[in-house]
């Protein structure tokens, strides 16, 4: 019954028009956007900069520390985790200017927020930036950072899987570093595996065998550190 | 859980772009290769476009299949893993679809 005049409405439907607006965007054009800036920012500044990824536990931070005290150039570091100062501390310790950035509830750094940390760490011109990404093979794979590489840490107590169990993380890096070789004696882990799992997910990537703890395979990695900068950056 | 973040970026972008207008639906197209599960994004849809234009709004998600090419043999083929490895058995393989994440078109009222 209708309130305005008491008629019958007859069952009919009336439909507010709709209409459709294209979009065709890029769900993470934004970040995306943003990644373009940090990057141009960044070799502007002549700053190698490389997204360290890994479960959390692989060895990121120790192998952090022992980079920058085997290499004679200037560094800075953005540690990602989702809480405590922990690990800026152990690198604040080194000399390096470091930056936390605590995510909270988030399980990846996205753009913005490298964005917003390097306003505050400011890195030297010519020097090498290591982005500590949150802990986490799944997540982080699909943000791009605005880095000039990306370097995977598996430690070999994790097993020859990973490769094939998180494909989004290993396709998309540059380097897989397979750390904690020295445990290799105690351990089952499978070298040829590993190694072909890698392949079939990403034939492109080197991998490098390290142990940030004895420092073994250490030089070969500071050694890719150097010629990919100089590779990317503009002479 | 990256959905969650995504989802925002989608919810973000909408509202950007189409301001205080009433969102009906929303079309995305989330590749087979994306690294997305559409029921973790569906399940943050519904989360996130609580009190915002897009409150009620349906979500409609196309999942297109990934393709792939291989530079030896030059052959094309369907993928729906990260194997990627030509019938050939070259793994010198390029990808060419199913890692898309993208809004598609939205229906305002």
């Amino acid at each position: 019954m209708c309130d305005t005049c008491g008629c019958s409405d007859g069952g009919v439907r009336i439909t507010a028009a709709t209409h459709t607006v294209e979009f065709e965007q890029d769900v993470l054009a934004k970040n995306d956007e943003l990644a373009s800036h940090v990057r141009a920012h960044l070799r502007a500044l002549d700053v190698f900069a490389v997204n360290l990824m890994s479960s959390p536990g692989s060895g990121k931070t120790t192998l952090v520390e022992r980079t920058i005290r085997a290499l004679d150039l200037p560094f800075a570091v953005v540690e990602g985790d989702q809480e405590t100062l922990l690990d800026a501390e152990r690198i604040k310790a080194t000399g390096a200017p470091v930056v936390q950035i605590n995510t909270g509830a988030g399980c990846h750094l996205d753009a913005s927020m490298l964005h917003r940390a390097l306003h505050s760490l400011s890195p030297a011109r010519g020097s090498v930036l290591f982005v500590e990404n949150v802990g986490n093979l799944v997540c982080p794979a699909l943000f791009d950072l605005g880095e000039a590489a990306r370097v995977v840490i598996l430690s070999v107590t994790e097993g020859p899987g990973k490769p094939l169990k998180y494909p989004h993380m290993f396709s998309s890096t540059d380097l897989v570093l397979l750390n904690k070789v020295d445990l290799l004696p105690y351990l089952d882990f499978d070298l040829d595996a590993f190694r072909r799992n890698l392949t079939a997910v990403n034939p492109a990537a080197a991998t490098i065998d390290v142990s940030a703890r004895t420092g073994a395979g250490v030089a070969e990695w500071c050694e890719w550190v150097e010629t990919t900068a100089r590779r990317t950056l503009p002479v | 859980m990256h959905e969650m973040s995504i989802t925002q970026s989608v919810v973000d972008a909408i509202v950007t772009r189409l301001g205080d207008a009433t969102v009906k639906s929303v079309r995305l197209e989330i590749g087979r290769l994306s690294g997305v599960v559409p029921d973790s994004l569906r399940f943050c849809f519904d989360v996130l476009c609580t009190g915002t234009s897009l409150e009620g709004a349906r979500l409609d998600i196309d999942e297109p299949p990934g393709r792939a090419r291989c530079r030896d043999c030059g052959a094309e083929f369907g993928i729906d893993d990260f194997i990627l490895l030509c019938p050939c058995s070259s793994a010198n393989v390029e990808v060419l679809a199913g890692k898309q994440l993208r809004i598609h078109s939205v229906e305002v009222a």
